[in-house]
């Protein structure tokens, strides 16, 4: 057989030829290190609210926490390792979008702080921000036309 | 200089490659290679405040040495070739800068090497009595521009390779006692559609499989005049693949090929994927090994092609296929 036969004989024959991903042992790496993160949420969620605060404090704490270590462990060299073990695991939790604001910021650094880390801040978390608020705003709207009397509600 | 065939040409007066210098990270010093280059950097940065700057210290320290080893003052010096991988190549031209050598900047992506040291043996053959080469790239500039910020806690597919943090850089002279370039077949352009940028060596294979046989045919060489055939960077993936088409072709070449980024890691330990790239990973390959097994005569005739994926990260955005191209020397001694 002649892979180079035709363009897409050979865009076949690379597809055969290129080594997969190890699927399993990165789901199962996702699997417990996402669940691990989330367990760590539902342990500062819960000790929040015994102290007294309300749900929606509650979580709020559970993200500035959460963001916090994450962006400290990407400064110390550490996220990327994490993030590299453990893939979704760490980047769907909101440490991953921590860790893609923090990353170019320290990478754009040498750019200046106006055009460099101001700048690039949000070019791996700028198509996140944009897709995701513009999805709460369509999902606001459906809400508002469709449960009208639970908004009053809230 | 004559052509023979399509697009090989050989030299009537083969010019010698002089000297070679190589300087790479902390990473390639760990690799197999490690102790054939001439000096191994500790940090990226290398005491500079940015990578690139650090990329153009080692292009520019690479210079000096080779220039200090061959004894041939920079003034001797006809011209230089010099090329990298960084937007309007800055690493060679902010690092030869202060040089005073008639300067050209060559872009070949990962080919740049190859294709300097051919142009600069047409130069040396016409009418230069000495020509310098040199070539960089750099692991952390190179993934900043076409990539992801290093910090990014991202998983890196099987198939992508690993650019190469390092320079090599070679003298070449009207006379001398060898290694000889004595032959180019500079490559066309070859698409063959693929468009995953973490698969180059794919989008490589098939240019690197092009130059080689026509330059087979041309020079009416085969497969076993070479003690090895060496190409630039096409990893594993595309080890894989060249051999196969190869085959289909007619040419069985599994037992004298070999690929720089290959070479320079090892897979195992090192977890670089389908193996090393960048125009620093043939230069510095062939600088610090190839040119010593060469000079020791454990090698008398190789074939080196070094494979560039001529794309950027804008083409790349808007859904383009990636071209590939290669170039192809031989030297012998």
């Amino acid at each position: 057989m002649n892979p180079l036969e035709s363009k897409q004989t050979y865009q076949q024959y690379v597809e055969q030829k290129s080594p997969n991903s190890p699927i399993l042992k990165n789901c199962f790496n996702a699997f417990w290190v996402g669940g691990l993160i989330c367990t760590l949420g539902q342990i500062i969620s819960n000790i929040c609210k015994e102290r007294g605060f309300d749900i929606a404090t509650s979580g709020t704490i559970v993200s500035i926490i959460l963001i916090g270590i994450a962006a400290f462990l990407t400064g110390l060299n550490l996220f990327n390792k994490i993030g590299k073990f453990a893939g979704a695991g760490s980047l769907i939790p909101i440490t991953g979008f921590a860790n893609s604001i923090v990353s170019p910021a320290m990478e754009y650094k040498s750019e200046g702080y106006v055009m460099g880390v101001g700048g690039k801040m949000f070019t791996v978390a700028g198509p996140v921000l944009v897709f995701g608020i513009s999805a709460s705003i369509l999902i606001g709207i459906i809400y508002m036309i469709f449960a009208t009397e639970s908004i009053t509600l809230v | 200089m004559k052509k023979l065939g399509n697009q090989t040409y050989s030299f009537d007066s083969p010019p010698t490659i002089v000297d070679c210098a190589s300087i790479v990270g902390p990473k390639e010093a760990q690799g197999p290679l490690g102790k054939y280059f001439d000096l191994c950097i500790d940090d990226e940065f290398w005491g500079e405040k940015t990578w690139e700057k650090a990329e153009s210290k080692i292009i520019k320290e690479t210079v000096n040495t080779v220039i200090a080893k061959s004894g041939i003052s920079s003034a001797q010096i006809d011209c230089c070739f010099a090329g990298d991988l960084l937007n309007q190549c800055i690493s060679s031209s902010f690092g030869l800068r202060e040089l005073s050598i008639p300067f050209f900047g060559v872009f070949g992506a990962c080919s740049t090497f190859v294709e300097s040291m051919s142009l600069a043996a047409i130069c040396t053959e016409s009418f230069a009595e000495n020509t310098l080469c040199a070539t960089s790239s750099h692991f952390c500039s190179a993934e900043k521009q076409f990539r992801f910020p290093l910090e990014l806690g991202n998983q890196r597919p099987q198939s992508s390779q690993w650019t190469v943090t390092g320079a090599g850089s070679a003298i070449l002279s009207k006379t001398g006692s060898g290694p000889y370039i004595t032959m180019i077949t500079p490559g066309k352009i070859v698409d063959m559609g693929i468009k995953d940028g973490n698969n180059m060596g794919a989008a490589m294979a098939p240019a690197f499989c092009d130059t080689l046989t026509t330059h087979f045919l041309d020079s009416g060489r085969n497969p076993s005049y070479y003690d090895a055939i060496i190409s630039g960077d096409l990893g594993y993936v595309g080890k894989e693949i060249v051999l196969d088409i190869m085959a289909s072709k007619g040419y069985n070449i599994k037992s004298n090929y070999n690929d720089c980024g290959i070479l320079i890691f090892d897979k195992l330990k090192q977890d670089t994927h389908s193996g090393g790239s960048g125009c620093g990973c043939c230069a510095s390959v062939f600088s610090g090994y190839l040119f010593k097994e060469l000079r020791a005569r454990k090698m008398k005739r190789i074939l080196l092609i070094a494979t560039g994926a001529l794309m950027n990260s804008t083409s790349s955005q808007q859904g383009e296929s990636i071209p590939g191209i290669a170039h192809a020397i031989s030297i012998e001694i």
